[in-house]
């Protein structure tokens, strides 16, 4: 039995991620001049997004109960820490999920 | 790895430095363009090789700790092809996300891609018949290959961007299929693999951080995140945020004109 509402899912993500791609090509091929308000946007919007994308990941966390975060926030600092360091970008993501799942494994 | 990827004077750089190599390639023009083509494409997608294959190994992963096996893996890496908004979606698909609150999330998880898609108008502009897969393809680590520089003699441009863009999506679709094979037979202990998603937006906004000394949007997008989670909870502060987000980008370009 296929999971129909994760494939409807899967299917609204493509689309939209394929709209976002074709649109540019559909309406500016033709050398229509681009709107200044769209290529602002999709210049600035990366940072925001990728900020809120961060909080969304560590929505669930409370600072006063349970393990108060502590394990989010240690190895948050080591992903940061590692990639200002080394700016490897899979070794810092390696090594701050591998520190992260060892603290709630086996600390926490 | 969806590394705000722009076409820096250091890629530049890295194509002159190939210079050698490329007088090689017009020695040895004996098995034809086409095959000169294939070689040249192979060699620049191995710096994407081994992020798509780590990060899509991670992707496949997650996704089978959540209980979606490898057709789930291949199906996602076909069709949505966006490293980010596949971790994304894994958690839009396992929290009970409406339709209508995935195609938002999608929107601006992706936004970026319009930019892509607007400065590759020009120079996929007489790339048939690949222009639809090359333009469905263009994903961040593509587009840091295809848009700056020009090929060397003797090899097919368009040939070049379609085998460069088929050969990342294979390293990602392979990823995938590997990180989900894996982590079913391997039968590891799973718990806290979902901060690799945290780990890998973590890292692109630091890279993102440090590549501009204008904070302004970065700072704006976290600071409307949390208000409006501490306002309307963690179920339902996405799309508030997203508005917030919009509204105070749209703002800030208004105030200062100087900022585009």
């Amino acid at each position: 039995m296929i999971d129909l509402r994760a494939a409807a899912l899967i299917a609204v993500c493509a689309g939209v991620t394929m709209l976002l791609r074709f649109l540019p090509f559909m309406i500016f091929g033709g050398k229509k001049e681009i709107p200044g308000y769209i290529t602002y946007l999709s210049g600035v919007l990366p940072y925001a997004i990728m900020g809120m994308l961060v909080v969304y990941c560590l929505k669930n966390v409370n600072l006063f109960a349970g393990n108060h975060g502590i394990p989010e926030l240690l190895a948050s600092a080591v992903v940061v820490g590692l990639h200002v360091w080394k700016r490897n970008t899979l070794l810092s993501i390696a090594a701050g999920t591998v520190f992260y799942m060892f603290l709630v494994q086996t600390v926490f | 790895m969806a590394v705000q990827t722009v076409c820096t004077n250091e890629m530049i750089d890295l194509r002159e430095r190939d210079g050698d190599e490329q007088e090689q390639f017009r020695d040895n023009n004996i098995d034809g363009r086409t095959d000169m083509t294939v070689r040249y494409a192979w060699k620049q997608s191995i710096p994407v090789m081994a992020g798509y294959i780590v990060l899509g190994m991670g992707f496949g992963m997650l996704l089978g700790a959540k209980g979606y096996g490898v057709f789930w893996a291949i199906a996602m890496s076909v069709f949505i092809y966006a490293g980010s908004m596949q971790y994304v979606a894994i958690d839009l698909i396992t929290g009970g996300a409406s339709l209508i609150s995935a195609a938002l999330m999608t929107l601006m998880v992706n936004a970026r891609h319009l930019f892509y898609g607007i400065s590759m108008v020009e120079r996929y502009k007489d790339t048939k018949p690949y222009k639809p897969y090359l333009i469905f393809a263009l994903t961040d680590e593509t587009y840091s290959l295809v848009c700056s520089g020009d090929v060397p003699d003797g090899v097919e441009e368009k040939k070049y961007f379609f085998l460069v863009s088929l050969f990342n999506q294979f390293y990602w679709v392979l990823g995938s299929v590997m990180g989900s094979v894996l982590g079913s037979v391997l039968n590891i202990n799973t718990d806290g693999i979902d901060f690799s998603m945290t780990a890998l937006f973590l890292v692109v906004f630091t890279e993102q951080w440090r590549s501009t000394r204008d904070h302004r949007s970065a700072i704006a997008g976290v600071a409307a995140s949390v208000i409006c989670l501490l306002v309307f909870g963690p179920s339902a502060f996405l799309i508030p945020s997203m508005i917030s987000i919009t509204v105070i980008l749209t703002a800030m370009r208004g105030k200062r004109k100087d900022y585009r």
